[in-house]
């Protein structure tokens, strides 16, 4: 008893002070997520897909040429302050401290942009965090990967001119736009106006307070306006009830297209029938039939070993967008290690290196499995978003259909934005941009 | 057998009225500032001040501004977040456009308008008390978001209303080390509990108890009302703004207007009720409990589960640990439902006649 005691102690005090004993060939990944609270659905389902493909490169590959990934969780319960305490805490641990932070909270990635620039330590916010972080020269540290919500919303008006039957045809339509009301809805108005501009339609935003569970008023505002399309910018609970509350006050579902984050089954399966017809935007495909998935089931799920509590979970949009956060955290390493040295712990000066010069081709895609799970990814220092794709899913009440092909987002518009935005920034902080 | 304070005699005035009667108190108090502003700094990691002391400490100082409010002058107020909210934007709002003021007149000023809007929104006090004041500051709680979300000029017209706070920067130095920005919370912390130990022994702080106690009484003799309430919601959203403004600047560094919802006051309100009603110490005492015991857990059942090998599945434990929380809570509200600072006079209490209590 005393010694587990004693153990005990010794373990807390290690745990308060943030150090674990040093040990080579380990590669730290810190798990800071969440797994209870409103927003449980992504964090667990997101952390699970990601550490169920650690656990497949451990299991089947020995690690990264040899590295095995680690990791810790870390309950940040999606609260600023706690993502912060997580973050202090996971930053030093492993032979060579935290690799990369995916922190899943577009306001926790806000808190760490100055932290993890000055410890040196990449900040992956995939598909959510600050947009004008995807220009390198001002952020970087700062990695807003795949599609970041300017460029997702200039492919969903993309999107929306297709249906109309070209772009040309936006004239005078009206598009709501109905949003989460926090940092991360109102991320998207400024493009939102931009392309209103350029199109000619008329685009109102209409607030919905955080959680987001009593919309009745904004749909009788959105019945008063009859508008053509209405874009849902929603996050957790807010989505089945958007669509539970359009059901009611009968506006068609076929034109209401959602953020990828109200685009996994979590966000549709309580709306009932209510959600038939529906459209999403995904920067990730569903199912298991890609040999990456079907590996992890082999070897992970086989083996008792599978994060996801309830199996049916595994291949669902939360859980393959977490498998994506895996494939390019370790390419990321991999990458890295091509040229710091293969077979040792990468610091994270030198997987920013890697992040950076990440280059997963159709080829490396197909190597992986995962063509079809993702698109094709590749970043410089100026560009640190890389893919800009979107496709587009229709539920059909039973599953998500995808309706579209990699639809490409307009950088006309969004770059100029991100550069004029990151520059705005870089005067404030009295930042020199690097020269790319 | 230490702690007593026989033979301690008092030949003047000035002795009689000191803030520590007792010479181990003074000794304790000085060792405990001495521990804070220089061991604390050399000793602790990064972890350790930037992730868990300093943001002990501004919530310390909003729950010692709730308790001037609650504690000591009895009237009940939900919108604890919201002037910590006001301190935070207009501090950065000082900093943004009158450069020239400095950090430390910036955190002054953002907390005399924080104190502002207090008054306002303080001024249903004098009708109305309890249960139906806390309603009535909820609506304090509400407008103020509100503003600050919808109106562009608090957040320099920021998309996503999230606002990056400056540099700290006084006479030159930068605060930017974790030890620097602790020692900087630290000593507004600290000056300011002085201030309110003492407001709290002055003609004001009586005031203000009398009214508590009985306000028709407090009237009867003498004691104005409006004057009273209104200087009490002012004095408790200065100290409310100046954490805010700490919130803001020391710790997160980046602040967004959700940050400061209901579910924080609520907090803030649950440390001045655990802590201690009526009492400083208590303040922090609360703040340490709310803030720190949940990351406690954290740590000891991930240490638990490591030393154990016990395969558990996080979402079980992150679970457990908000009911042991709740748990706790009610432990200690039944034992002693004045709260902790209670039972640290109990302990001290004992301590005078420790070890011959007959």
């Amino acid at each position: 008893m005393k010694r587990t005691t004693f153990a005990l102690a010794l373990a807390v005090a290690a745990g308060f002070s943030g150090t674990a004993l040093a040990q080579a060939k380990e590669q730290f990944v810190p798990a800071n997520g969440y797994w209870v609270g409103p927003y449980a659905p992504g964090g667990s389902g997101i952390f699970g897909g990601m550490l169920d493909y650690f656990k497949l490169i451990n299991e089947r590959d020995g690690g990264v040429n040899g590295v095995k990934l680690t990791w810790e969780k870390c309950e940040t319960e999606y609260n600023n302050a706690r993502g912060v305490e997580c973050y202090e805490r996971s930053k030093n641990k492993g032979p060579t401290g935290a690799t990369v932070i995916h922190p899943l909270s577009t306001g926790i990635t806000y808190s760490l942009i100055e932290k993890a620039t000055a410890d040196k330590i990449p900040v992956i916010s995939m598909g959510y965090g600050r947009t004008d972080a995807s220009d390198g020269r001002v952020f970087p540290y700062i990695f807003p990967l795949i599609t970041n919500y300017w460029s997702q919303n200039t492919a969903k008006i993309k999107f929306i001119g297709q249906k109309e039957g070209g772009m040309d045809k936006l004239k005078g339509k009206k598009i709501v736009n109905l949003y989460h009301d926090s940092a991360y809805g109102k991320e998207t108005i400024p493009v939102l106006d931009v392309q209103a501009k350029k199109y000619g339609f008329q685009v109102t935003h209409i607030a919905v307070p955080h959680p987001g569970n009593e919309q009745q008023s904004q749909w009788l505002q959105i019945r008063q306006l009859r508008p053509d399309w209405v874009i849902l910018r929603g996050w957790g609970v807010m989505n089945p009830t958007a669509l539970k509350t359009a059901a009611r006050s009968g506006f068609p579902r076929e034109k209401i297209l959602g953020v990828w984050w109200s685009g996994a089954e979590e966000d549709v399966i309580p709306a009932g029938d209510a959600a038939k017809g529906y459209y999403a935007a995904a920067f990730n495909l569903p199912g298991t039939q890609h040999p990456a998935m079907k590996d992890i089931l082999k070897y992970v799920y086989g083996k008792g070993q599978g994060e996801m509590d309830d199996k049916s979970r595994v291949g669902s949009i939360y859980h393959t967008r977490g498998v994506v956060h895996g494939i390019v955290t370790v390419e990321a390493i991999r990458t890295a290690q091509s040229k710091f040295g293969k077979g040792k712990p990468m610091t994270g000066e030198q997987i920013r290196w890697g992040i950076e010069n990440l280059n997963i081709d159709d080829k490396r895609l197909k190597a992986l499995g995962a063509t079809d799970l993702m698109q094709p990814l590749k970043l410089s220092c100026k560009d640190h978003e890389g893919g800009g794709a979107v496709k587009f899913m229709q539920w059909d009440g039973r599953k998500w259909n995808v309706v579209s092909g990699w639809i490409e987002s307009d950088q006309s518009i969004v770059r100029p934005m991100i550069e004029e935005s990151a520059a705005a920034y870089a005067k404030e902080k009295g930042i020199t941009p690097r020269d790319c | 057998m230490l702690y007593r304070e026989a033979g301690q005699f008092k030949s003047t005035y000035a002795e009689d009225q000191q803030i520590f009667p007792i010479r181990q108190d003074r000794i304790a108090v000085a060792l405990l500032l001495a521990v804070a502003f220089v061991v604390v700094p050399m000793v602790a990691n990064q972890y350790w001040l930037s992730a868990i002391l300093t943001p002990f400490l501004i919530f310390a100082l909003a729950t010692l501004g709730l308790n001037i409010l609650t504690g000591y002058a009895g009237q009940l107020s939900l919108g604890t977040a919201a002037f910590m909210a006001v301190g935070a934007f207009m501090a950065y709002n000082f900093v943004l456009r009158m450069p020239w003021l400095g950090i430390i007149p910036s955190f002054i000023l953002a907390g005399i308008c924080a104190a502002a809007v207090g008054i306002v929104f303080g001024l249903p006090s004098l009708r109305i008390k309890g249960f139906y004041l806390a309603v009535a500051t909820l609506a304090c709680q509400f407008f103020v978001l509100w503003a600050i979300q919808r109106i562009g000029w608090f957040t320099n017209d920021s998309a996503t209303g999230v606002i990056t706070a400056q540099t700290v920067e006084i006479l030159g130095y930068t605060f930017d080390t974790p030890q620097s920005k602790y020692l900087l919370t630290l000593g507004i912390v600290a000056v300011l509990a002085l201030l309110a130990k003492n407001l709290m022994r002055s003609e004001t702080g009586r005031a203000f108890m009398a009214v508590r106690d009985m306000d028709v009484a407090a009237s009867v003799i003498g004691i104005p009302m409006m004057k009273t309430k209104l200087l009490a919601f002012a004095i408790s959203s200065f100290y409310c703004g100046v954490a805010g403004a700490l919130y803001a600047y020391t710790y997160l560094g980046t602040v967004e207007p959700e940050a400061f919802t209901l579910d924080l006051s609520f907090r803030i309100l649950f440390m001045v009720i655990i802590g201690g009603v009526g009492s400083i110490l208590g303040s922090f005492l609360g703040a340490a409990f709310i803030t720190l015991l949940p990351i406690f857990l954290n740590v000891l059942f991930g240490a638990a589960s490591h030393t154990f090998g016990l395969d558990i599945s996080h979402a079980i434990v992150s679970n457990i640990e908000l009911m042991i929380f709740g748990g706790l809570i009610i432990f200690f509200l039944i034992v002693e439902p004045h709260g902790l600072a209670r039972l640290w006079q109990i302990a001290k209490e004992k301590l005078r006649l420790w070890p011959f209590p007959h």
